[in-house]
C-alpha cells in the first residue's frame, strides 16, 4: 500500500500515462480554481468576491468529475453555487454592503506581510513534507471500493446508507439545529411593546419601512425603529 | 490512466493557503466567510483525491458530510452577521471589539 501511494505521489506526471485530454482539463480547471480564489481574496467589492467564489466552485466541480466523483460534482454545483453563494449574495444585498472596503487602511501595522509570510511558510512546509515523507496510515478500502465497475452514485449511496447511516441521521439533527438557530438569530429583537399583536392593518408596511431604514445601515440603535413606527401612522 | 494525485494535492494545498491568506488579511466579514469556504473546498478536493488514490469510497462520503456542515455553518454565520449589522452599521471585523476590556 505504501508503495502504491508512494508511486502515485512521487511519480511525475509523465510517468502516469495520462491522456492529453485529462491533462488539458486539469490544467484549465486548476487555472480557473486558482484565478477564482485569488479573485476572492483581492476583490474589493463583496459581490465580485462572491462571483469569483462561484468560479472556483465550478472549477472544483470539474476536478471532481475528472476523478470520477460524479455525484459530488453535481452536489457541489447545486449546493454551493446554487444555495450557499446565493445566500451570500442575498445577505450582501440585504445589508446593502456594496461599500468597498478601504484596502489602503491597515489597522494593524505589519499584519499583511506577516500573514503572507506565515501562509507561504505553511504552504512550503506542506509541499516539502508531502514530497519527502510518506505518512500513510490505515488500510485502504475500509468503506468500500471507490474505483472499478459500477456507478459512483450507487457506491456512494450504499456506503452512506449502510456504513455511515448513523452519521447521516445525525446530519439531519444538525440541519434542524441550524435552521432553528438561523431563525432565532435573524429575529428582530423585542424592543418596546409597540409591535405587539395589537397593531393591525398597515403594520406590515410600517414594519417594512422600519426594516428598510434599518437595513440601509444608518440606524444604530433600536429606539429609532420605535420612533419610526410611531410616526408613520 | 488519470493524472497523478500529487497534482491535485498540490493544487488543494495552494487553494487552502490562498483561503487562509484571505482570512488573515481581509476585514470584511462576508469575504472572510468566503475564504473559509475556499479552505473547505480545498479539504474536499483532498478528500476526493485520496478516495481515488486509496480506492476508498469513504473519502467521498466524508465530502458529503462536509458539504452539509458547510451549509449549516454558512447559515448560522450569516445569521450572526445579519444580527451584528442590525446593531451597528458598516461593521468590519475590526469594529467588533465589544468584549475588549
Amino acid at each position: 500500500m505504501v508503495n502504491l501511494l508512494n508511486g502515485a505521489i512521487i511519480a511525475p506526471l509523465a510517468a502516469t500515462h495520462a491522456s492529453w485530454t485529462d491533462i488539458g482539463t486539469f490544467a484549465v480547471a486548476a487555472a480557473i480554481v486558482l484565478a477564482g480564489a485569488i479573485g476572492v481574496v483581492i476583490a474589493r467589492n463583496p459581490v465580485h468576491a462572491a462571483l469569483m467564489l462561484v468560479m472556483t466552485l465550478f472549477g472544483i466541480a470539474v476536478l471532481f468529475v475528472l476523478q470520477r466523483a460524479d455525484f459530488l460534482a453535481a452536489v457541489q454545483v447545486i449546493v454551493y453555487a446554487g444555495a450557499i453563494v446565493v445566500l451570500f449574495l442575498f445577505v450582501i444585498m440585504f445589508l446593502g454592503v456594496d461599500k468597498t472596503e478601504s484596502v489602503k487602511v491597515e489597522p494593524l501595522r505589519g499584519q499583511r506581510p506577516l500573514a503572507a509570510g506565515l501562509t507561504a511558510l505553511g504552504l512550503a512546509g506542506v509541499l516539502i513534507l508531502g514530497l519527502v515523507s510518506h505518512w500513510t496510515t490505515g488500510k485502504a478500502s475500509v468503506a468500500g471500493a471507490a474505483n472499478g465497475p459500477g456507478s459512483n452514485v450507487f457506491k456512494l449511496g450504499r456506503s452512506v446508507f449502510t456504513t455511515y447511516l448513523f452519521p447521516f441521521e445525525v446530519t439531519s439533527a444538525l440541519l434542524v439545529i441550524a435552521v432553528v438557530g438561523a431563525v432565532v438569530l435573524a429575529r428582530r429583537p423585542p424592543t418596546t411593546g409597540t409591535d405587539g399583536p395589537d397593531a393591525i392593518g398597515a403594520t406590515g408596511a410600517i414594519d417594512a419601512t422600519g426594516e428598510t431604514v434599518d437595513a440601509a445601515g444608518d440606524v444604530t440603535d433600536p429606539t429609532t425603529e420605535t420612533i419610526d413606527e410611531e410616526v408613520a401612522p | 490512466m488519470t493524472i497523478a494525485g500529487a497534482w491535485y494535492l498540490g493544487l488543494a494545498a495552494v487553494l487552502f493557503s490562498i483561503g487562509a491568506l484571505g482570512l488573515l488579511i481581509r476585514r470584511n466579514v462576508l469575504v472572510m466567510f468566503m475564504c473559509v469556504e475556499l479552505m473547505l473546498n480545498a479539504a474536499n478536493l483532498t478528500f476526493v483525491t485520496f478516495a481515488r488514490m486509496m480506492n476508498d469510497i469513504g473519502g467521498q462520503v466524508l465530502v458529503f458530510f462536509v458539504l452539509v456542515v458547510a451549509a449549516a455553518e454558512v447559515v448560522i454565520g450569516l445569521g450572526i452577521v445579519v444580527a451584528i449589522f442590525r446593531r451597528r452599521a458598516n461593521a468590519t471585523a475590526d469594529d467588533l471589539h465589544l468584549m475588549k476590556g
